[in-house]
């Protein structure tokens, strides 16, 4: 009694059980969904130890260039010269853009990769839900730095010594770009292409998961329908 | 097309011409030239295989309108270093009695940098007010207490293993109050100065062995020892000269003072020395002069100490066992005179730890061969070159001999240690080496430097039959020493070679009548008769007396100090240096300590208010972490300046004895914003 209401309600959370001999029947239409959602959550492990995006830099007086790499967790490069430099035209110093960001996305990240995971087991429609995070992941890095760069090239100290010849600026988040002397440009490293290869990965894994899962779940569907027809008609 | 035509059909030294000038032009005007002229045919038809692109007519213009000979135009080629390119080799050149040591780039002759060393250098912010450079130059202070601010260099030693330059340290010498100096080539500043305890003066300094465990000091005037005081009657009994050992350690980068010994000499003047090094290693050889201890007394009608000191035909070369020298120290066998180890000459006569043989008089130099197989040495007043062959001195010191001189020390039989003497002109001084079985020697009263084949195994290097002058080249103008790349190692580079000339006379404009001494750059890569003179730089600071050209890949110089609170004088951080956040001014009595940082383009704090009579203890930071990001800091008033280069710490104190108001500021332009780097020292009355 008690054990057939817990296992109706993980069929209604879960979606429907697959039998085992359905299961080694068809190995590609179950596994391969998964191990696309697993590689996704670990492609997003690993791109945290990644440079994400990066700067360079490049004036007269700095033949070697300069450079700000950014992780999801931490920055890198030449900060304390950038920050010297950005003092000049009133520039808050780097590190104190994003900083709660920085604080919790490794967490942030192990989260989403479990979400994707955990998407795995759930064989209804609610697996795109659990994994709406990690598709939307790469954007909202992208949209934070955006932000970032966005609200320091605007709130510069008007009583900065440079203040007189900077105009409020958002360095572009690709490409190239151009700061007084400097010369920029923004290059997209290879953890954000990770963190979107994962996001493609965990589409297509669902739309797969989907197409494996939906017939099982109509299939009970039906005979659910077709149970409780029979229950009406035993009433 | 006809002109072109007429040149391209005149003979091959017109030919060689054009095609020099073209590549001259090729290299000095570089892509403005090739852009502009690509339209001029001739110089490029002529060029050599191998050349590349167009090469321009009007490089052939420009050596027209100037004079240009093809010598000087292969010269030019030579020694032109692009903007952006770095010299391949660099020179350390003493820097006579201004004190310090001079770095030159070669092949282009550029001055690199003038290291402070015995003399105040406000640039550096070297002993101008700094507590951490006037502590080091105090090491070098006389036993009264008294500052010495100036010296007089004269031979830079770079450190050795295994007999070859290894880019970590330089020595030099200070001849006039017998001081030696340790310079660390991580940032070319000098981290220790010595004063010898025992003598006056030195000259036959600095040699390192050949793994620079040791730092040889050779003596130069006789005196009393450690100062005392004897008249000069008593010359012969109570004047005495020392030979040097200064331990090294190199981890700490510094002379261990309290594991030197010094051995006694009688009163002849030491001159150069050289350490012996692979077959001749442990033993160290030093010329002399006055072996007729002459005590001079022109104004009493002796003769003056120029014919005294010169009387004789021989002075003597002193050949020390530093093996037996160092058994002697470590068996106590010394007393101690000053609180340092002084081995007696009687001692180093009964252990065999010194040696005389005789040598043409007033020599310059004891230069061992590359493989030190030989000595090479050069009375100035004779027209040889002398070469002891350390075989024959091992074999001659086995077989004893029962000549010795007033003292009691062993002298070698000239005729028994000497493999032959090569003729090579009127007043040879210093010989240096090259790696294709050449020996150069400066001839100073020719004016010229000498090339000549050595003999023994170095005979098959080279077609000229061994121990025979080769070519005398002229120099311009009493060339002293000369220095040949890496040209005292065990494996000379033979490609360069720098005479050292006291007199430019009409070499540069004259700029009053004290001119610049004369480096001269010889190019020595072709054998035979085939050496060339290439470049004249004048040394507008100084005299330097010898050098050492060291490849320049072998040093590692630090770019910026490996962290931001170094203090250079111990090579670590500073435990008082001051980062951001900590900077201000606290008083504890009179006492008031200042903490600053510096960085583009201000200091932290700007102001600064003490009041009359305090005692000030200032330290600054220069936080930066970039590239030749140097800030200076200078304080009128208190004869201060710094220089503080990126990451360095340095203090100074002082006592607020003036009240007023003073401006400092930063005295090295470093930023857009440099003027403004600056700050108000306010002194309450």
């Amino acid at each position: 009694m008690t054990r057939d209401r817990i296992d109706r309600l993980k069929v209604k959370v879960f979606g429907p059980h697959i039998p085992r001999e359905v299961l080694f029947k068809n190995p590609v239409r179950f596994l391969l969904p998964t191990a696309l959602l697993g590689v996704a959550a670990l492609l997003l492990l690993i791109s945290t130890f990644m440079p994400y995006w990066r700067m360079d830099l490049e004036a007269p007086q700095y033949p070697k260039g300069l450079e700000l790499t950014v992780y999801v967790d931490h920055l890198e490069g030449d900060i304390g010269e950038v920050d010297g430099l950005n003092h000049y035209i009133g520039m808050r110093p780097i590190s104190d853009a994003g900083e709660l960001e920085r604080s919790m996305s490794f967490l942030a990240i192990v989260v989403v990769a479990g979400l994707v995971i955990s998407s795995v087991f759930v064989h209804n429609p609610c697996a795109l839900v659990l994994s709406w995070p990690a598709i939307l992941y790469p954007v909202i890095f992208l949209a934070d730095l955006w932000f970032w760069m966005r609200k320091f090239g605007h709130d510069l100290d008007p009583l900065a010594p440079l203040s007189n010849i900077i105009e409020p600026f958002t360095p572009p988040l690709i490409g190239r770009g151009e700061i007084a002397q400097f010369e920029t440009n923004a290059i997209w490293e290879n953890g954000l292409y990770l963190a979107f290869v994962a996001s493609v990965l965990v589409i297509v894994g669902l739309v797969l998961h989907r197409r494996a899962y939906k017939p099982l779940l109509e299939e009970a569907k039906k005979h659910a329908e077709t149970a409780s027809a029979s229950a009406g008609a035993d009433g | 097309m006809r002109h072109k035509r007429n040149r391209r059909s005149s003979g091959t030294w017109s030919r060689l011409v054009l095609a020099i000038a073209a590549l001259t032009a090729f290299a000095m005007i570089g892509a403005v030239a090739c852009s502009s002229d690509a339209d001029e045919e001739p110089t490029a038809t002529s060029a050599p295989s191998g050349s590349e692109g167009q090469l321009p007519a009007s490089a052939l213009e420009i050596a027209a309108e100037r004079g240009l000979t093809t010598d000087n135009i292969t010269a030019a080629l030579k020694t032109y270093v692009p903007t952006g390119e770095h010299d391949e080799y660099m020179l350390f050149a003493s820097g006579g009695h201004s004190g310090q040591l001079l770095v030159y780039g070669i092949p282009s002759m550029r001055l690199l940098k003038v290291i402070g060393v015995f003399t105040p250098e406000p640039w550096q912010g070297w002993a101008v007010g700094s507590s951490e450079t006037e502590a080091i130059l105090d090491g070098g202070n006389l036993d009264s207490g008294k500052d010495i601010r100036w010296g007089d260099v004269h031979h830079p030693s770079l450190s050795e293993t295994a007999g070859d330059y290894d880019g970590q340290f330089v020595f030099v010498n200070e001849k006039a109050n017998g001081r030696v100096a340790v310079i660390d080539l991580r940032d070319f500043e000098t981290k220790q100065i010595v004063k010898n305890p025992l003598s006056l003066s030195n000259h036959g300094a600095t040699f390192v062995t050949p793994d620079t465990e040791w730092v040889i000091e050779g003596g130069q005037f006789a005196a009393p020892l450690a100062g005392g005081y004897a008249p000069i009657e008593e010359y012969n009994e109570k004047y005495r000269s020392v030979t040097t050992f200064w331990k090294f350690d190199r981890a700490s980068g510094r002379i261990l003072e309290d594991q030197s010994f010094a051995v006694e000499t009688p009163p002849y003047w030491q001159d150069l020395c050289d350490s012996g090094k692979l077959v001749s290693e442990g033993l160290v050889f030093c010329g002399s002069f006055n072996a007729e201890r002459a005590t001079g007394g022109i104004e009493d009608g002796n003769p003056p100490f120029e014919a005294g000191a010169s009387a004789g035909d021989m002075d003597f070369l002193h050949i020390f066992d530093l093996d037996k020298a160092i058994a002697a120290y470590d068996a106590g066998k010394y007393s101690v005179l000053n609180d340092f180890p002084l081995i007696s000459i009687e001692t180093a006569a009964a252990e065999g730890i010194l040696h005389l043989t005789p040598e043409p008089k007033s020599p310059h130099g004891a230069d061992v061969t590359p493989g030190g197989e030989y000595v090479v040495v050069s009375g100035k007043l004779d027209p040889h070159v002398t070469i002891y062959s350390v075989e024959k001195i091992k074999a001659a010191i086995a077989a004893g001999t029962e000549t010795t001189d007033d003292y009691g020390l062993p002298i070698l039989a000239f005729d028994d240690v000497v493999e032959v003497q090569v003729e090579v002109g009127l007043g040879p001084l210093h010989t240096q080496f090259d790696n294709k079985g050449y020996a150069y020697t400066s001839l100073f009263l020719d004016s010229t430097v000498a090339r000549w084949s050595l003999g023994g195994p170095y005979e098959s290097l080279n077609s000229d039959p061994g121990w025979s002058l080769v070519e005398a080249i002229p120099v311009h103008y009493n060339v002293g020493h000369i220095a040949a790349a890496e040209g005292d190692t065990v494996s000379p580079d033979g490609n360069y070679l720098v005479s050292l000339n006291k007199w430019a006379l009409d070499r540069f404009a004259v700029t009053g009548p004290l001119l610049p001494q004369n480096l001269q750059l010889i190019d020595i890569e072709q054998p035979g008769t085939e050496m060339q003179l290439l470049y004249d730089s004048p040394v507008g600071i100084g005299e330097p007396h010898y050098a050492q050209i060291i490849k320049a890949d072998k040093i590692n110089a630090w770019e910026v100090y490996p962290e931001v609170g170094w203090n250079p004088a111990t090579q670590s951080v500073d435990p008082n240096s001051v980062a951001v956040g900590e900077e201000g001014v606290t008083r504890d009595g009179n006492n008031v300590t200042v903490k600053t940082t510096a960085v583009r383009s201000h200091f932290t704090p700007e102001r600064v208010n003490v009041k009359k009579g305090d005692h000030v203890t200032w330290t600054i930071t220069n936080i930066e972490r970039a590239f030749d990001a140097t800030h200076g800091f200078a304080l009128p008033g208190q004869n201060i300046n710094l220089s503080l280069e990126p990451g360095e710490t340095q203090t100074f104190e002082f006592e607020a004895d003036e009240s007023g108001v003073f401006a400092f500021y930063c005295t090295e332009f470093c930023s857009a914003l440099h003027l403004e780097m600056a700050g108000y020292f306010l002194v309450e009355p």
